[in-house]
């Protein structure tokens, strides 16, 4: 049986909007409802809560040293003991969160921006731009990441300032190959063929057209890197490239009470790794889930 | 199969150019005056201007780059600012180094990571395939000095079983010196695990889904059969690619570990050099690090395009 359509009738096209919010919809609840998102969450929340309201919750204050009460072991008084200067090794975590999570975003957020630039361009323009450019991403991708970051703060100078740059400037071209990956499948599509034929400007087209239509991959990208943002932070601050020697930090924490395993002192730095591990691994669950519901 | 070795050889020498300006810009053209930034804002003048001469700083940037290119091309590397010895030399040594504990490093990851996405693919979704791969991934993102001061705390304070310096004993036997180099290799399992066996899985899945592999179960060989014969060979070929990349991470990426265990490899030695402003060795290192990376893809590439006729033929097209 063949239906044969009025051809004067009005086509019912399902709208577009409509069915965009829909899937939206549905992709939030499923997010919401994945155990790994929710683990994740409680884990990097109770850092962003130090980190917002650090000294409010620290039970001391994080700076007064104590000498007369150095590298003492876990008790009532200092819930994880003190460190080499008598510091309560409890308040250093709590109010170490804040700068970490600072930078770290800011580092990503820089990246992604950087990144999702150079991608719509070479993905859309293709061709001898797009050529050079990714030679030049392989070339800087053939070199450890933390490396590059080591040449560059040394060759300018640590600071807050350099740490975020260096960090963005390292991530753009990783976050670049992604999202070039997806414009340039995005481009066969027949809405970017219509808008060419429109003679809409290239710049139109890339950004009104093409980019909210990566904005998946684009936020999954971005909170995968925010985790490496935070490994990379930690790990420059651990090597003494950290932003500020008088702010209190994990990285700079373990670092400087490294020394002191040998003679039994583990909390100083079991604790602030231990901060780490578990900010880190909350983002990364994250990041799984978010992956995971694009990916339905 | 000729044509796509050129093609391949092609591109890694123009990416090896592009890494040459991009580490020469980074440790002489960024700084300004190399001289004053290795010497420090209270530095007599004339000794800035000596130690300029001395590394060819005060030349034009042009000639600068050209002097340094033809050096390196010959072979030599210059000579290193703070140990006062042949850039070649201490690169030599820490890079026999790095690949030991490389090599040590994959000899125990490789197969436990293939094992783990292996299994995790098969038992799809279900409890064991997310505790590989969560779980994986999980202890992957953990930066590498927090993981090695765990296992430290662990093995090294708590059960005191195994030494926490990477270094062995001049002269210790081959067994001793393994001995020693545990605890970073261990380190470096937890962090190459996830990865690895998350690709693997990819793979197999793929494999397994594929339809030579429905054929192979149709036509009624036992599964044993058919995950070894088939489903095995092709969803290996991703898991080749992923070692590849991680060999330039293991050759010169671990500064930490090597800086937290005290082992004279090429990370540490990079991060000396970061630390002392001692330029000449910092870029010379930097770019050997890059030169093994490229040469451990562009061998991969040629593995997988020998198991894998179809990379062969798509681009030689």
């Amino acid at each position: 049986m063949t239906v044969v359509q009025d051809p004067t009738a009005p086509i019912s096209v399902p709208t577009q909007p409509d069915q965009a919010r829909v899937a939206r919809g549905e992709r939030l609840r499923l997010l919401v409802r994945s155990p790994t998102f929710i683990i994740g969450c409680i884990l990097a929340g109770m850092w962003v809560l130090c980190a917002l309201l650090g000294p409010l919750l620290a039970p001391k204050n994080p700076q007064a040293a104590d000498v007369l009460n150095k590298l003492v072991a876990p008790e009532s008084g200092h819930l994880f003991g003190t460190d080499r200067l008598g510091r309560d090794e409890l308040s250093r975590v709590i109010v170490g969160a804040r700068s970490i999570l600072i930078v770290a975003p800011l580092a990503t957020l820089l990246g992604t921006i950087l990144g999702t630039a150079i991608g719509l361009i070479t993905g859309y323009y293709r061709g001898f731009v797009d050529e050079v450019i990714m030679r030049f991403v392989d070339s800087i991708l053939a070199i450890p990441l933390i490396i590059t970051a080591l040449l560059a703060i040394v060759a300018i100078g640590p600071s807050r300032l350099t740490l975020i740059l260096v960090i963005g400037f390292v991530f753009a071209p990783i976050i670049a190959k992604t999202v070039r990956a997806a414009v340039l499948s995005e481009a066969q599509l027949d809405y970017v063929q219509a808008a060419r034929l429109r003679n809409e400007r290239g710049p139109y087209v890339m950004f009104a057209e093409i980019l909210p239509n990566v904005m998946g991959p684009i936020i999954v990208e971005f909170t995968v890197r925010l985790g490496y943002a935070i490994f990379a932070v930690a790990t420059l601050s651990f090597l003494g490239f950290g932003a500020d020697p008088s702010i209190p930090d994990w990285g700079q924490d373990i670092s400087q009470h490294y020394q002191f395993i040998n003679g039994g002192v583990w909390w100083a730095v079991l604790f602030p790794s231990l901060a780490i591990a578990t900010l880190v691994i909350g983002i990364n669950l994250i990041a799984d889930a978010i992956a995971q519901t694009f990916e339905r | 199969m000729g044509r796509f070795l050129l093609n391949r050889l092609g591109l890694a020498a123009i990416t090896l150019f592009l890494l040459s300006i991009i580490v020469f810009f980074g440790a002489q053209v960024l700084p300004g005056n190399v001289g004053r930034r290795k010497l420090g804002p209270f530095a007599d003048q004339a000794a800035v201007d000596a130690l300029n001469k001395q590394l060819g700083t005060d030349k034009p940037l042009l000639s600068q780059f050209w002097n340094w290119i033809s050096n390196l091309v010959q072979g030599d590397l210059g000579t290193s600012l703070s140990y006062n010895l042949p850039v070649t030399d201490l690169i030599g040594t820490a890079l026999l180094n790095s690949f030991k504990l490389a090599a040590f490093a994959f000899v125990l990851v490789v197969p436990l990571a293939i094992l783990g996405g292996v299994l995790a693919a098969l038992k799809r979704d279900r409890f064991l395939d997310r505790a590989i791969t969560i779980g994986g991934l999980s202890l992957a993102v953990v930066p590498e000095f927090v993981t090695g001061i765990i296992l430290i705390l662990v093995f090294g304070l708590w059960i005191d079983l195994l030494p926490v310096s990477a270094n062995a004993p001049d002269g210790s036997t081959l067994f001793t010196e393994l001995k020693y180099l545990v605890l970073p290799a261990l380190t470096l399992v937890i962090v190459l695990f996830g990865y690895i066996a998350r690709i693997t899985r990819a793979g197999t899945i793929e494999a397994l889904d594929a339809d030579y592999t429905r054929t192979a179960v149709l036509k009624g060989l036992a599964q044993r059969a058919v995950i070894r014969r088939h489903v095995l060979r092709n969803s290996l070929l991703p898991t080749i690619a992923v070692i590849a990349t991680q060999t330039g991470y293991l050759i010169g990426g671990l500064v930490v570990i090597e800086t937290l265990f005290n082992y004279p490899g090429m990370g540490k030695l990079i991060f000396t050099a970061a630390q002392k402003k001692d330029f000449p060795l910092l870029e010379s290192g930097v770019l050997i690090v890059g030169i093994v990376f490229l040469v451990a893809t562009l061998l991969a590439d040629l593995a997988y395009s020998l198991l894998n006729p179809r990379i062969r033929y798509a681009s030689a097209e």
